[in-house]
């Protein structure tokens, strides 16, 4: 079966959707993704999906699913990428990912999670 | 027998054409096709001509079936006669009259042609009444769908105009609101700001309502959906220009407006600056009068 590859950056989890999601890559991803976190101990997940043209509410329930399980496992989850109509259909399906951080690009999404990274360090030489 | 009065007519139509255009374009003048000026006479004599022309061709083979394939070209000439005229802001009766006003001439021609017989001129009679009914009605068709096609462009005319996605500065986006915000215009509203924050790769949207006069339960649930599209693309959304009013009514509704709201569009722009790590400065000058000028820290000053 095909799973979508997690690639890992420094303490970062980097996920880029490639390809259409159904629902069993989606719960693979959302399985591979929890065990990685725990593996590498990592404090950001960052799922860039600017390829993905069609969602339903089930991959929209995915990225919440995974951006709860991150944060109950100290990881912070930022979607970047979303394309407008992604964004007006998760919308109009009432799903607005409250708990899900997002940004515009894999970049400024980087920034973000560094962000967050630096506050860590710095908290942990306190 | 339909064959019969077919015939008949396309002869008579034929044989009388000389008479019958004179006299069709001295009734369409008293009905005051011309009295207006939109069109001019030749132009009108020019059309009545190659109608009749057409409509012969359509009896000589199609009967008076105006369905049929033998009066495409008759049809064609008459769909693009309402269209001009529609546009030209002719009214329907005007319009009709181009085919109504056909019937005297025929029936005229009709009259002076003696070697019918009563039965026969009956029948002939019918025939004609039928076929340009038919034609009327068709050019009415033609008319109210040209004069739809002009209403449906007004009207998106009117909702591109009235919802531009300002740039104010990199990474920032404005959205003045003007007029009621509906559903359908909340979808285009949204594309267009999503789609602008994709090109533009803009950090923080404002959305102004001055221009909105009311706002019900609806329009601040519409408003709530852009913010939350605008949130899941990355971008951070501001509402501005509530008017104390509209303060008031969003209240005593119960509605929550869950996101950042500013008074004016300028308070909205300082916060969005502020959160893209900028400032607006006064420049210190020797002319009191430049004192005013503001430049972005960004910007080399």
């Amino acid at each position: 079966m095909d799973r979508i590859p997690i690639l890992k950056l420094g303490s970062a989890l980097l996920v880029t959707v490639q390809v259409d999601m159904h629902d069993r890559l989606a719960t693979a991803l959302e399985e591979d993704l929890t065990s990685k976190i725990v593996a590498f101990g990592a404090k950001g997940v960052l799922i860039d999906i600017s390829a993905l043209e069609i969602v339903d509410s089930f991959i929209g329930r995915m990225l919440d699913n995974i951006a709860a399980v991150s944060r109950i496992l100290d990881a912070d989850t930022v979607v970047v990428g979303m394309r407008p109509a992604v964004a007006i259909t998760l919308v109009e399906l009432g799903l607005s990912l409250s708990g899900v951080k997002t940004a515009l690009n894999v970049e400024r999404g980087m920034a973000l999670i560094q962000r967050r990274l630096e506050e860590f360090d710095a908290d942990d030489e306190d | 027998m339909a064959a019969n009065e077919t015939a008949t007519l396309a002869a008579l139509v034929n044989d009388n054409e000389r008479q019958i255009v004179p006299e069709w374009l001295e009734l369409q003048k008293q009905y005051g096709t011309l009295r207006t000026g939109r069109i001019t006479e030749a132009e009108l004599s020019s059309q009545s001509s190659e109608f009749l022309h057409l409509l012969r061709s359509g009896l000589a083979s199609g009967g008076i079936e105006v369905a049929g394939a033998a009066y495409n070209p008759a049809r064609e000439l008459l769909a693009n006669l309402s269209r001009s005229r529609a546009l030209q802001g002719f009214s329907p009766t005007e319009t009709a009259t181009f085919v109504f006003s056909l019937k005297q001439p025929l029936f005229n021609a009709l009259n002076r042609d003696k070697s019918l017989a009563p039965a026969d001129l009956a029948k002939v009679t019918w025939a004609i009444t039928i076929l340009l009914d038919e034609l009327g009605l068709f050019t009415f068709d033609q008319f109210q769908k040209s004069r739809e096609e002009v209403i449906l462009r007004q009207q998106r005319e009117i909702t591109e105009l009235s919802t531009p996605v300002v740039k104010l500065w990199e990474g920032v986006l404005a959205l003045p609101v003007i007029g009621t915000l509906d559903s359908e215009r909340t979808q285009v509203v949204m594309e267009n700001l999503l789609q602008h924050i994709v090109d533009e790769s803009a950090e923080i949207a404002i959305i102004d309502i001055t221009g909105v006069p009311t706002v019900d339960t609806l329009t601040a649930q519409h408003l709530l959906k852009t913010v939350s599209a605008a949130r899941l693309m990355g971008a951070d959304c501001i509402i501005s220009g509530i008017r104390p009013q509209i303060a008031q009514t969003i209240v005593h509704l119960g509605v929550e407006l869950n996101v950042i709201s500013k008074a004016t569009l300028a308070d909205a722009f300082a916060v969005a600056l502020r959160r893209t790590n900028r400032a607006v400065t006064k420049i210190r000058s020797a002319k009191p009068d430049d004192a005013t000028a503001k430049a972005g820290s960004d910007k080399g000053e």
